[in-house]
């Protein structure tokens, strides 16, 4: 059934006190990792960037089955007390996918600086730290950009690790995705239908954001 | 003084075959021109003594400070070389004016100090008017000047050029030499500059290498090497030569002559110390000192008959060119007079034969 004829949901929108909470937390998360993600991200982008290393085993977070990010996840933060099951420990998990996305785009960003520029920088008695910071990262600052707001994206939308880090404990630590999940399962389906809405129109937001900022920089 | 001696290998690739480098490169204060064809080896030398490479072998050093060693594992980081590097389209930092480029090699150096030396730099390379403009904003010269001034600043021990003339216009090189000039007189040091110009050898080289396939042919002055190349290999990388195989069919010590056979006919040339009746050798002339005459002029010695295939205009003179890849080169007047000749005599001079 389409939404716009689903049980009543524009009235439900207005009067139902809807729970704000998991779209908080989620937005909360997401811009945690993502900003705790950049600084780790983006010297380990410069690092591979200089080493003129593939790096594509820094994506190894990424293709391990949740199940067993999840294990390791656990055993590092604690499965009882520890900083699993709360915000911290979702942010924790976000980041462990974060940080290597980021990493590798920003390689590539890093690798469109003209290598010219860079070794000018180096040749000027400039440490490796001041040509990252005053030549490096401005010279790449669009695709960073980019690279950042897909960062977030994808933290913002994560439904396998922090969903199972954080989510699956109602009443504990609500996420967005998990606050969905529960939506669907209970009786009515309109909350489901409302929160998929915010969750897709939140998405391609963000996916706007980033493709303006990457074609300004194809444009400069 | 820099003192270079070093072999880098770069194994083949998909794009690309396998190439050594093998060079000793010594240079005093003045102007060492690396003078070469693309993929001769010329950037990976600046390269390696600037510390953007590592030799596999050798030592490098600069005024006794070693820079790179590897049998005792030395290898400082660039920035610690204090070389000043020039690269081919300048590489100033794009989102800085030409005055916060100069400032980031003194960003280090007290305020005052920092702001009077590129004060001093703007002033002596003519960029007060353009100082705060990004460089994509000013002209190519302007550039290539800020590019230099930058490289100057901070006091290098040891001034690296890679190719500085590329993509500048006639007037803008001559004016890029002038400035070289100026920074040699000024500032005693080492200035090392790869280039492909020979044009720009004569105008700036204290001294000159001449560079092939990774290796040092020859060194030494420019007009030395124009007069006497060491090799055919030499010759044929300066382009100004003719170049002929010969056989030495006489050699006399004694009245100091040779007699060169080329194709059908002789030659008489000087006496050629060390070489053998009979060797087959390369005769090297340069084409200005040839000259042509009618065939209905009286014929001397020396001459040998030519099939004109054409006549090209040089900004100063005119290039004869004859069938076997002989070329002569006449002022335009003494073209004028023979231009109508049907048929033509190329002479030799007796003393400009030179055999490699």
């Amino acid at each position: 059934m389409p939404v716009w004829q689903g049980g009543g949901f524009p009235v439900i929108w207005c009067f139902m006190p809807l729970d704000w909470f998991p779209l908080w937390l989620s937005l909360k998360v997401a811009v945690a990792a993502t900003v705790l993600s950049l600084a780790p991200g983006l010297w380990l982008g410069w690092r591979l960037r200089n080493r003129q290393s593939p790096g594509h085993g820094m994506l190894w977070p990424l293709a391990l089955p949740p199940t067993v990010l999840l294990y390791y996840l656990l055993a590092l933060l604690g499965a009882e007390g520890g900083l699993s099951f709360t915000w911290p420990g979702a942010v924790a998990a976000a980041m462990v996918q974060a940080v290597p996305l980021l990493a590798i785009s920003a390689q590539a960003a890093f690798e469109r600086v003209d290598r010219a520029c860079l070794r000018a920088a180096r040749s000027l008695g400039a440490s490796e730290w001041r040509v990252f910071r005053r030549v490096g990262l401005p010279l790449a600052r669009g695709s960073l950009l980019a690279a950042t707001v897909l960062c977030f994206a994808r933290a913002l939308g994560d439904c396998g690790l922090t969903l199972i880090v954080a989510g699956l404990m109602p009443g504990r630590v609500s996420m967005l995705d998990a606050a969905v999940r529960r939506a669907v399962e209970s009786p009515g389906g309109a909350l489901a239908r409302g929160l998929a809405l915010l969750v897709s129109v939140a998405a391609i937001a963000v996916l706007a954001l980033a493709g303006r900022l990457l074609s300004r920089r194809v444009a400069g | 003084m820099i003192h270079a001696r070093f072999r880098k290998n770069l194994p083949p690739g998909p794009a690309s075959p396998g190439f050594t480098l093998d060079v000793e490169v010594q240079a005093p204060a003045g102007i060492s021109v690396l003078f070469g064809p693309g993929g001769s080896g010329k950037t990976l030398i600046l390269d390696a003594i600037a510390g953007f490479i590592a030799p596999d072998e050798g030592r490098i050093l600069l005024d006794d400070e070693i820079l790179f060693d590897a049998p005792a594992r030395v290898n400082l980081p660039p920035r610690a070389r204090r070389c000043g590097y020039v690269f081919p389209a300048g590489a100033l930092f794009p989102h800085m004016t030409l005055r916060r480029n100069l400032a980031f090699a003194v960003e280090h150096r007290p305020r005052l100090e920092r702001h009077r030396k590129v004060n001093e730099m703007l002033e002596r390379f003519r960029l007060v008017d353009c100082a705060g403009c990004r460089p994509r904003e000013v002209s190519a010269s302007e550039r290539q000047r800020a590019a230099i001034a930058r490289a100057l600043i901070g006091s290098p021990r040891l001034l690296l050029l890679d190719e500085p003339g590329r993509g500048l216009e006639t007037p803008l090189r001559a004016e890029l030499h002038a400035i070289l000039r100026q920074v040699r007189a000024d500032f005693r040091i080492p200035i090392l500059l790869a280039t492909c110009d020979l044009k720009e050898c004569f105008e700036l080289a204290d001294s000159m290498l001449v560079l092939s396939g990774g290796r040092i042919l020859q060194s030494g002055p420019p007009r030395a090497i124009a007069e006497r190349p060491a090799s055919v290999e030499v010759a044929r990388l300066l382009g100004i030569f003719n170049l002929f195989q010969v056989e030495i069919a006489e050699l006399d010590p004694q009245r100091n002559l040779s007699r060169l056979r080329l194709g059908e006919h002789l030659l008489s040339g000087p006496y050629f110390p060390g070489k053998l009746r009979g060797d087959r050798v390369w005769l090297c002339v340069r084409p200005e000192q040839l000259s042509v005459a009618g065939r209905d002029a009286r014929p001397g010695p020396n001459q040998i008959p030519a099939q004109l295939e054409r006549a090209v205009e040089l900004p100063q003179s005119v290039r004869l060119e004859f069938a076997g890849g002989l070329a002569v080169e006449i002022s335009r007047a003494e073209f004028e007079q023979q231009k109508h000749n049907k048929e033509w005599l190329v002479e030799f001079p007796t003393q400009a034969l030179r055999v490699l």
